[in-house]
């Protein structure tokens, strides 16, 4: 079975009426992944033994009727670890670790009775926003199979977009939930940095990393982030704020809401058709009742180059763990302890991983942090202040989520610039720790176009209440992929 | 000074582990001479996906070593990350506080050749400790990760040091300082102490610093002072023959006593600290110092003037008993159970020190308690004992056995009451009527050969003290007519 047609509180109500258990329903997932995967390749590997030990269990143990998520399969980012479940990270050098504990999401998502069925593909440790530098495979989108499906969480959003899982999680880093979301029609929720524990995420850049969800409906993206959410005594930058229940008051009234535009975020650079789209989605905003004033995040511009240092600066003291000495394949043949650092991390990362990994060496060392890393964390705090100079008088920023719509495999392969400037307008989400969402808005050419909601520091609530009344407004989940070969 | 015309310049740095129950970044238990890795957990392992853990102990101790070395206490604390790549630091990064020491400008009171000077501390910050790599016979390297984030002060002293002795003197002041805080054991032998040490040396009156070399692998405060003393004279060679020093780290060796090169540094490291983005920063508080303060052991000064004001000690007793924390704590211990604070004193400094010395031991090793000391020199003070039987019941307490129920058992009490000794007086004079005459005629020596055939009848635990009381009356009421 497919999830193109349906929500998690519908397949909840089949699970307690009995109409269907929860191993078959599992079962069903398995075999609808195992037969269209070769067409999206969104799944690095299935965890079938595990989903039915835990399906079976639930249905022993009866449906939670209080429960809407036991018994709901759904798909992992391979960032996000798994007990013996091998997680790779889309990465040769991990392409035999099995880990011993469970990420706090994947083990808060099973207290709840959600069951976990396979592992998604990605961007080599979430570095790209096109799921291209996967060891592994490529992933297609979900609407155009010739068009790239976004990243780093390719895999979740093509997953979920298809029809293969009715939720999944993804990472964003940069933009790696909501980008992917918005080439690929559906929900893709970053929330704010500290709001999910990122215990057990393979770390690219710990100041930006943030765990979200992939839906295609608003409401179940909101009782998903609900349930993971919450400070972790294993991550101590996670936050002790209260958890909404997100999903409660959805009822489709934004009448008053105060919407800021940003004008940076209509510049040039951004598709035409992606523009007048946005346009029309903020114009629906208005017609719900929201008032909406063109405001400035003059920073903007700065964002790219600033968290590319940053990221990269982060990212290269993050991987350095991958030495070979514990976690990673050990090279044959090496001459000395040296040698077997560079023979593995060589052998085992990728070129865009290498990148990064050289870019941020550089912007840490002694003569050029000044220059680099300590004026891009001096961006930040600016990208910070712009934010929250409009937060003062507005509830929620509209915007298009990426500049363009998907586009085609290895278009941006020789220049990595060009592919960093997709990332313009999810950066500074990230970079000021803001909760940002990108809601499906219509299409162009065919390929769907993504509105991003964006809301100052643990006010999702704000942006799941506007994204569900412009949901329910324009219906655009009733469009679903035919899928072109 | 051991080198003429030069003058020496010394600064040390020293880490000083921690005695916290966790550890620095995760849960797992700080514990010395466990099995290799039991003290472990996947945060130590540097685990895809772990994030550290701060403890906040850590930082107080931290705060505890600034207060005791009179450093200000930094209130705006973050962690950064001090990248390497070494199998014993599974992260490749230590978690350190680089820009945000814990403590800085403090300064160490030192005592040497009856001078006072205050040797400056440049600044005190808190750190995970690294694992330990160990090369096995087999050819293979093993990593034991026990150590792995364990927490340490670094103490970075100030290059105010002048000669190897005043080096020694500097080091024996530390580790009381730190000692009598209770955070760390301090011990170089289990390597909760380390010492490395930055000397250079320069003619009198220049105003330029020589050419530092960096000294490793100093095992124990002699050694660093043997490594300084070796350091000194090459160099002055060097500088007498016309050669120059190169920067450079060598190592101690203790067989030869003479320091061996160990590398060149050609370019500095680069560790490409940034800050820690795991962990939240930290504000430090007045009413957090304010109750960090009042947690705060006595220190070995103020213990110094308490045994001279109040328990009426000699200086040199005072400081003595304070050269370490144990021992200070033992004598405070053994008068809390109401001993005589003389005698406790001069138990501790001599039978208590040449004990532990022949048993080579430390105080809080062997099986003598404060209590049992305490009781023992009770019996002593009220004549239960004579000080000779006491060699007997020190030497049995020092085995764990209770003085009291020792006396008793062993019968080793004194003989006190009139009631059985002057019977035993009276027919020894009856028996010595000689003696009693030369007494009475002015031979002293009569007195001792009676006390000594009393001490016969008595088997040795007749009360002397009691029985010359009893024999001179005795010999006064026989005086001849």
């Amino acid at each position: 079975m497919d999830f193109l047609h349906t929500d998690i509180e519908k397949l909840h109500e089949q699970l307690v009426n009995k109409e269907i258990t929860s191993v078959d329903l599992v079962k069903e997932t398995l075999a609808n992944i195992e037969q269209t995967d070769a067409k999206y390749d969104a799944f690095l590997a299935t965890m079938s033994e595990k989903a039915l030990a835990e399906a079976a269990a639930i249905d022993e143990a009866g449906i939670d009727p209080d429960n809407v998520l036991s018994g709901i399969p759904y798909g992992i980012k391979d960032n996000l670890i798994t007990k013996d479940v091998t997680t790779t990270a889309a990465s040769k050098i991990l392409q035999d670790f099995k880990p011993i504990y469970d990420a706090t999401v994947v083990s808060r998502l099973r207290e709840q009775g959600a069951v976990g069925v396979g592992k998604l593909n990605m961007d080599e440790f979430a570095m790209g926003s096109t799921t291209e530098t996967s060891y592994y495979k490529q992933t297609k989108n979900a609407w155009d199979q010739t068009k790239v499906p976004g990243g780093s969480s390719g895999g979740s959003a093509v997953s979920v977009a298809a029809g293969q899982v009715p939720f999944a999680l993804g990472t964003d880093t940069g933009g790696s939930i909501r980008q992917p979301a918005a080439f690929n029609g559906i929900v893709g929720m970053k929330p704010t940095y500290g709001r999910v524990s990122r215990w057990g995420v393979i770390a690219f850049a710990s100041s930006l990393d943030q765990v979200g969800v992939f839906t295609r409906r608003v409401k179940d993206n909101a009782t998903v982030l609900a349930a993971m959410a919450g400070h972790d005594d294993n991550d101590q930058t996670s936050s002790d704020q209260a958890v909404p229940d997100f999903a409660a008051h959805l009822d489709g009234d934004i009448a008053g809401l105060k919407i800021a535009v940003p004008t940076e975020y209509f510049a040039a650079g951004v598709d035409e058709g992606v523009k007048a789209t946005v346009r029309a989605g903020i114009d629906k905003l208005r017609e719900l009742g929201a008032t909406v004033d063109e405001v400035s995040l003059p920073h903007t511009k700065y964002g790219v180059a600033a968290y590319y240092i940053l990221a990269s600066a982060e990212a290269s003291s993050n991987l350095q763990r991958f030495d070979g000495i514990r976690y990673s394949t050990r090279p044959e043949n090496v001459k000395s302890l040296e040698d077997l650092y560079v023979q593995t991390r060589t052998q085992g990362f990728g070129d865009e991983v290498k990148r990064r990994i050289m870019l941020g060496t550089y912007s840490l060392s002694a003569g050029s942090y000044d220059a680099f890393f300590k004026k891009a964390a001096q961006v930040r705090t600016l990208m910070n202040d712009d934010f929250q100079k409009v937060f003062a008088d507005y509830d929620l920023i509209a915007a298009p989520t990426a500049p363009n719509v998907a586009y085609d495999f290895g278009a941006n392969q020789d220049d990595p610039e060009v592919t960093y400037m997709n990332d313009v307008l999810t950066i500074p989400v990230n970079m000021a720790g803001l909760p940002g969402m990108s809601v499906p808005a219509g299409f162009v050419d065919g390929l769907p176009v993504g509105m991003q909601l964006i809301a100052n520091r643990y006010q999702e609530e704000t942006i799941y209440r506007a994204a569900y009344a412009y949901e329910q407004a324009t219906r655009l989940f009733e469009k679903v992929p035919g899928g072109k070969d | 000074m051991a080198v003429p015309n030069f003058e020496t310049t010394i600064g040390l740095e020293v880490h000083v582990e921690l005695k916290t129950n966790s550890k620095a970044m995760s849960p797992s238990p700080v514990q010395y001479g466990s099995k290799p890795n039991a003290n472990t957990n996947v945060i130590d392992w540097g685990y895809p996906g772990v994030l550290p853990q701060a403890n906040k102990g850590a930082i107080e101790y931290g705060m505890m070593a600034s207060l005791a070395l009179n450093a200000d206490i930094t209130r705006d604390l973050h962690w950064d990350r001090k990248n390497y790549f070494y199998p014993d630091n599974p992260k490749a990064y230590q978690i350190t506080q680089q820009q945000q020491p814990i403590g800085r400008h403090g300064w160490l009171e030192i005592e040497f050749e009856g001078q006072k000077k205050r040797v400056g501390i440049t600044e005190l910050h808190v750190e995970e400790d690294a694992g330990k790599n160990t090369h096995g016979t087999d050819g293979y390297s093993y990593v034991d990760l026990n150590r792995q984030g364990t927490p340490l002060i670094e103490i970075v002293g100030a290059p105010d040091i002048s000669s190897p002795d005043e080096a020694y003197a500097y080091l024996e002041a530390l580790r009381q300082a730190i000692q009598f805080t209770g955070i760390s054991d301090v011990k170089m032998e289990e390597g909760s102490m380390r010492v490395d040490a930055n000397i250079s040396i320069r003619p009198v009156g220049s105003s330029e610093y020589g050419t530092k070399v960096e000294l490793k692998n100093l095992n124990s405060f002699n050694y660093v002072r043997k490594a300084l003393a070796f350091e000194e004279n090459r160099h002055a060679k060097i500088y007498m023959s016309g050669g120059t020093i190169k920067q450079q780290t060598r190592r101690f060796d203790e067989a030869t006593g003479e320091t061996v090169l160990m590398r060149v540094k050609e370019t500095a490291d680069d560790y490409r600290y940034f800050p820690e983005p795991d962990l939240t920063p930290i504000h430090v508080t007045d009413d957090w110092i304010d109750e960090v303060k009042a947690k705060l052991p006595e220190t070995a000064k103020a213990r110094k003037a308490r045994y001279v004001d109040e328990l009426g000690l000699e200086v040199y007793d005072s400081e003595v008993l304070t050269q370490t924390l144990a021992m200070a704590n033992f004598f405070d211990e053994t008068v809390s159970f109401g001993a005589d604070p003389k005698r406790t004193a001069n138990y501790l400094m001599g039978d208590v020190n040449a004990f532990l010395n022949e048993q080579q031991a430390d105080l809080e090793e062997t099986p003598l308690t404060p209590a049992h000391l305490a009781d023992m020199i009770k019996l002593i003070d009220d004549g239960t004992i004579s000080t000779k039987m006491a060699k007997k019941v020190f030497k049995a307490i020092t085995k764990g056995d209770d003085p009291v129920e020792f006396v008793e058992k062993n019968g080793l009490k004194q003989l006190s009451d009139p009631a059985v000794l002057t019977p035993m007086i009276d027919e020894v004079l009856d028996n010595n009527e000689q003696s009693i005459i030369d007494f009475h005629n002015g031979k002293d020596r009569a007195v001792g050969f009676l006390v000594g055939q009393i001490m016969k009848q008595t088997k040795g635990s007749a009360n002397p003290a009691v029985v010359n009381k009893l024999l001179m009356a005795g010999l006064q009421a026989r005086k001849p007519e």
